[in-house]
């Protein structure tokens, strides 16, 4: 197999033909079409989103943390793919509807989800935290591929609402070859609706490499769906700002859906039950490790001369009162009432479940302690 | 009242929910110039425009995946599934998306969805066209399951499925979509039934038939051939699949001790199955014979020249009643 793969490997996971602003030694570079949009970004301004790329790192070393602890039952790493979500979100209005995967950690940030909705999830506690209409992002999807529906779905109710807001789907290379995400191009193109495809290109679906999913550059494809796209250095937030204005801007003006690939890596495992070593190389990992997102912004602010130590601190201080508050979260959990198991199947009353539950009620009541209730 | 086949009587409704509230809307494929292809959109399109009366291009899980986002923008999504065998490529949207989004999200997320299915057999179609899958969707927690079996249910539960907050997998037998019947279209639907209720659709003392869709023509007219032999055959309409009303059906089977489950759909795991093993814990005591299912056979849907031996017939069902009666059926049994 690895014989009839090699021409297109390299293709597939090409990280030079990208566009890019920031260089690997944080740089600023020029590209025709992506300074345009990224010409009023200061130093303020990417000091607030290095913050926030700061805060995601933080936030998923805390979260392996705690499963290593045994608090989580699961934690499904984003470290070295900060770039391309902060960047995204930090470039979508607030009223923009998200709808990620699960690895989609930095987006959250953005959006200001609390610190024990990260973790209540992985905890065992809920299937979801954050109300996604308070933070107009939809929670975050197990299912390969599913939520681009969704989010083409979303877009074609702004489109009949004349609403201004664009909807985005997140997903990976390993769900580019799922039939929803294909599905959900078509639909879009098909009816011209506002939202942007966002591909985080990390190189693996768990063990599987992209060259698995895809023979071309994944940006390749929109085109031939007729949605227009852009192959973007994922590990570049700078960069990342700019695509993704573009790309909203495009969706936003009624010229139909925008795609993107970002080409980033999954520097840690699938998720605290995946074991890299057994697929991958060192090497790979290191020359990933070389060209981390935060490093990279840090670099260029530095050079700005916007990045000093008290910035360093005060970071380091937001992070640690965040971190400690999703610990509190989890450490401090009580087990949820039995009966919630019940809540929410249906909206409305259901005789076969009402009398499951009261049935179940009483057997639970049987018990000195009430059960486990 | 009004005489309608089936097929307009959803029409009606449809035409009604799309007249009272904007934010309903319809999809499916070939459903607007064409007004699908048992013209059951008829007309929707030219009188509400293509972005309430949406042709969508051949990709069922996009179609109910894209239903999903327009319910999360507050939309409710009326989907026609072109036929029953179709439905598979939505399968998991439908059972992983639109059945649980409410119990994942702890009830902020709706799922206002009504997925109309042309269903079952008896039409002489091809492969795929005549399928009962209904069970698979019963056994799926957050989903409604109806089937209908007379133009004024079609229309009535055809509008309360809209206005239901949870989503409504709603079963049309194809079979009777050019029955005629009286149509109150004026009726207000919270002074209908309920969704979820059963209805003794003939009185009897005997033995009680339970099925549901076109099945229940079958069983009225079995209950018709009975009476010749002095057999008095009460028949229930289940109506819905999810819930089943056992209220109804548990009253009527401590009357009569005995009881046939009819049904289109293969017998394994299915839903006379579990409507068997119900009123056996609820009624067994009042029981006077083994309950008995009459179902298609655990088999593919055959070619239309053998649907016949397949689909449970009048005798078919007679012959069950026998047994359930202890009356010599002439079918000696098969041991195991």
């Amino acid at each position: 197999m690895t014989d009839t793969l090699t021409p297109a490997a390299a293709l597939a996971s090409d990280t030079e033909d990208v566009a890019r602003l920031l260089d690997h030694e944080g740089r600023r570079v020029r590209d025709e079409r992506l300074d345009p949009w990224a010409a009023d970004v200061d130093a303020p301004m990417l000091r607030q989103v290095y913050r926030d790329m700061f805060l995601s790192r933080r936030l998923d070393a805390e979260g392996v943390a705690l499963q290593r602890q045994g608090h989580l039952g699961l934690w499904a790493p984003a470290h070295g793919q900060e770039a391309v979500q902060v960047g995204t979100a930090w470039a979508c209005h607030d009223d923009d509807f998200l709808f990620p995967s699960y690895r989609e950690i930095g987006i959250e940030v953005v959006r200001g989800v609390q610190p024990k909705d990260f973790v209540m999830v992985w905890h065992g506690a809920q299937h979801a935290s954050w109300n996604p209409f308070d933070v107009h992002v939809a929670n975050p999807q197990i299912i390969i591929g599913a939520q681009s529906l969704h989010a083409v779905g979303y877009a074609m109710g702004i489109q009949r609402d004349g609403g201004d807001q664009v909807a985005v789907a997140y997903f990976g290379d390993g769900a580019t070859s799922q039939g929803d995400v294909n599905e959900a191009m078509i639909f879009a193109s098909s009816y011209g609706v506002p939202v942007v495809f966002v591909c985080s290109n990390n190189q693996w679906a768990i063990s599987e490499p992209v060259q698995l999913q895809s023979r071309t550059p994944i940006s390749h494809r929109a085109p031939g769906f007729g949605i227009p796209s852009m192959r973007v250095d994922g590990n570049d937030v700078l960069a990342c700002i700019a695509a993704m204005r573009w790309a909203a801007d495009h969706a936003r003006s009624g010229r139909g859906p925008a795609y993107l690939e970002a080409v980033t890596y999954r520097v840690g495992p699938h998720t605290t039950s995946d074991d890299p070593t057994r697929y991958r190389d060192a090497d790979e990992v290191a020359h990933w490790k070389a060209r981390d997102p935060l490093a990279r912004v840090e670099s260029y602010l530095r050079a700005l001369g916007a990045f000093d130590d008290a910035f360093a601190q005060s970071l380091t201080a937001d992070a640690d009162r965040f971190t400690a508050a999703m610990r509190a979260a989890v450490v401090g959990a009580t087990a949820p009432d039995a009966l919630r198991v019940f809540d929410n199947v249906y909206a409305e009353p259901h005789s076969g479940l009402d009398e499951q539950r009261a049935r179940f009620a009483l057997y639970l009541d049987g018990f000195s302690d009430g059960g486990t209730r | 009242m009004t005489e309608l086949t089936m097929g307009k009587a959803l029409t009606a409704a449809m035409r009604r929910a799309l007249a009272d509230d904007d934010k309903t809307l319809v999809m499916g494929e070939d459903i607007g110039r064409l007004g699908g292809v048992f013209r059951i959109t008829d007309g929707l399109q030219s009188e509400f425009g293509p972005r309430r009366v949406v042709d969508t291009p051949l990709a069922e899980s996009g179609i109910v995946g894209t239903a999903v986002g327009l319910a999360f923008r507050g939309f409710r999504p009326i989907v026609e599934i072109q036929f029953d065998g179709f439905v598979y490529p939505a399968f998991d949207q439908i059972v992983s998306q639109v059945a649980k989004l409410h119990y994942r999200t702890q009830g902020r997320v709706k799922m206002p969805i009504t997925i109309r299915i042309p269903w079952a057999g008896g039409v002489g179609a091809a492969e795929h066209h005549s399928e009962s899958p209904e069970a698979y969707f019963v056994h799926t927690a957050g989903l409604r399951v109806v089937a209908v079996s007379n133009p004024q249910d079609a229309y009535t539960m055809l509008r309360q499925a809209i206005a239901s907050d949870d989503p409504v997998v709603f079963f049309e037998p194809k079979r009777l979509y050019h029955a005629k019947g009286e149509v109150d279209l004026d009726a207000d639907i919270a002074d209908a039934a309920p969704l979820g209720l059963a209805r003794v659709v003939r009185e009897g003392t005997d033995a009680t038939l339970v099925t549901y869709g076109a099945q229940v023509t079958t069983a009225l007219d079995a209950a018709l051939a009975a009476e010749d032999e002095g057999i008095s055959l009460e028949v229930i309409d289940l109506r819905s699949l999810s819930p089943v009303d056992y209220g109804t059906v548990a009253a009527s089977v401590r009357r009569t001790g005995r009881v046939v489950v009819t049904h289109e759909a293969s017998r394994e795991a299915g839903v006379a199955a579990e409507v068997i093993a119900s009123i056996t814990e609820k009624c067994f005591h009042y029981l006077e014979a083994p309950p008995l299912r009459v179902t298609g056979h655990d088999i593919p849907y055959p070619p239309a020249k053998l649907e016949q031996h397949h689909l449970p017939d009048l005798d078919r069902i007679l012959d069950a009643v026998d047994r359930v009666l202890g009356r010599p059926s002439g079918v000696p049994e098969v041991t195991a």
